[in-house]
């Protein structure tokens, strides 16, 4: 792979430590993510690798008893400063979870839910971002003709294509993936992966995952968390040839973890 | 945590070292053919051969079952990877070391032209490249290697020294000469043949043990 040098920094994280209550779930984490790029975040149960990436748009701030210090840099801005719309950081930085969850709403509602929520009444526009959406995921020639039909109709593989629709409709920058395919099967982890592919010509994606192989395959960079500590971060491909920490190594390998 | 994959990979490298054995001896017996010009010997190497190439396809086999059922990463990966690699190599010496043989098949049926000097000199220092480079596979010693690596360019004078002999001093003075010429012409160039793979493999053990490319960047070797 040729060096990534010229992309430019959609996130920057600096001295990042996240606490619940007297538990430190992450220690001191230091990361530059790259736009329009995929990044995947490995390490064991418990590492800090989802309280990372809910800490990315502050949805650690529901978690009773969190604390968080230090600096998250999102265009510009510490996203812990104290005028930070919520509502609005949380449309640039969607989230994806690892269960499909629509709402038990029509298809269409769905995907537009966001859009109501932040005010949007006009049904043209709605319309628009509808269709956009769902092409984006390559839904919309599966289930155009029944945009009305309850969202649990569809299979666990279309709900979770539909939930990430759902993210991209509210037209954001960065996408957050805990785990989305751990509930799918590998057809279907295929079709997700695929998409995902497709999605960071426009997209920034940041991915939680259990799955090594899935790391490897999908993202352009990754960053190995044991113990709320960042150990490695780097080209996937060089972490999955040449890891240069000895902790990463025996996770990858298999050796630990 | 020990893992059932590292028996697998234990094999792997037990089958390399019992290949590395067979070719470590196939040269030793085709040097020793030239020096005694022994017909007897030059065919046993060729007898030989057969049993390597089987060894040979074992291994490669044997490579990719791991990639297939394990997907092995990092240091596991470079150590199956490079052993494929490795093996094709070897593979290849062996060959040469037939090639040898064949020429001393050859070269047994007339009297010698000249006493040989360089040759024999060139075939010890293939045979010590050969041995250093497998030890420095066994024991992931990459200043061996390193060392092999080094040693190249000293074949590459032995095998030009041999040749501007035979050309200049017999070939070109006296024609009759040319069809015992040849085959210590080839000779040279099958020994400097077999130091090209050994460096081959030389830079791969680099590779394997560092992950650090040395092939193509002489550089990086100072």
């Amino acid at each position: 792979m040729s060096e990534l040098v010229t992309s430019e920094n959609i996130i920057e994280v600096r001295s990042l430590q996240v606490f619940y209550g007297l538990f430190q779930a992450l220690k001191n984490v230091n990361i530059d993510i790259q736009a329009r790029k995929i990044t995947a975040l490995i390490g064991p149960s418990g590492c800090g690798k989802s309280t990372f990436l809910r800490t990315l748009n502050r949805m650690n701030d529901l978690i009773e008893g969190s604390r968080t210090e230090g600096r998250v840099i999102f265009d510009g801005k510490n996203i812990f400063d104290g005028d930070t719309d919520l509502l609005e950081l949380r449309r640039r930085i969607g989230m994806v979870f690892q269960r499909p969850n629509p709402f038990p709403l029509s298809i269409f509602d769905n995907v537009t839910y966001g859009l109501r929520v932040h005010g949007q009444t006009d049904r043209t526009l709605m319309e628009e971002r509808l269709f956009h959406s769902l092409q984006a995921v390559n839904l919309w020639d599966e289930i155009k003709d029944r945009l009305e039909a309850n969202a649990l109709s569809l299979t666990g593989e279309q709900q979770q294509r539909l939930c990430i629709a759902r993210v991209l409709a509210l037209g954001p920058e960065v996408v957050l993936m805990d785990e989305p395919c751990s509930a799918l099967d590998p057809t279907a982890t295929a079709k997700i992966e695929d998409l995902m592919y497709q999605l960071k010509q426009k997209y920034t994606i940041i991915i939680v995952t259990h799955n090594m192989q899935q790391a490897a395959r999908v993202s352009d960079y990754t960053g190995y968390f044991l113990l709320g500590e960042l150990v490695e971060f780097g080209q996937t491909d060089q972490i999955f040839t040449s890891p240069r920490d000895r902790r990463t190594e025996d996770y990858i390998t298999g050796r630990f973890g | 945590m020990t893992r059932y994959f590292d028996e697998e990979l234990l094999e792997l490298n037990k089958k390399i070292l019992e290949m590395s054995g067979e070719v470590e001896d196939s040269i030793g017996l085709s040097v020793r053919a030239l020096r005694e010009l022994s017909r007897k010997l030059a065919e046993a190497v060729i007898q030989g051969d057969r049993r390597i190439d089987d060894m040979e396809l074992e291994i490669e086999e044997k490579c990719l079952n791991i990639i297939a059922l394990y997907q092995p990463a990092a240091a596991d990966l470079r150590f199956v990877v490079m052993s494929l690699k490795i093996t094709t190599d070897l593979e290849r010496i062996a060959d040469l070391a037939v090639d040898i043989a064949e020429r001393v098949l050859e070269l047994a049926d007339q009297p010698l032209l000249k006493p040989l000097i360089d040759i024999p000199k060139l075939a010890t220092l293939a045979q010590g490249m050969v041995r250093d480079v497998i030890n420095s596979f066994v024991n992931k010693d990459t200043d061996l290697a390193r060392s092999v690596i080094l040693r190249d360019n000293e074949a590459d004078e032995l095998r030009n020294l041999v040749q501007s002999e035979l050309i200049n001093d017999y070939m070109k003075k006296d024609a009759t000469t040319v069809p015992r010429a040849i085959p210590l012409l080839l000779v040279a160039r099958h020994l400097e043949r077999i130091c090209d793979h050994a460096t081959n493999i030389a830079e791969d053990v680099i590779y394997m043990v560092k992950a650090e490319v040395v092939k193509h960047r002489p550089e990086s070797l100072k």
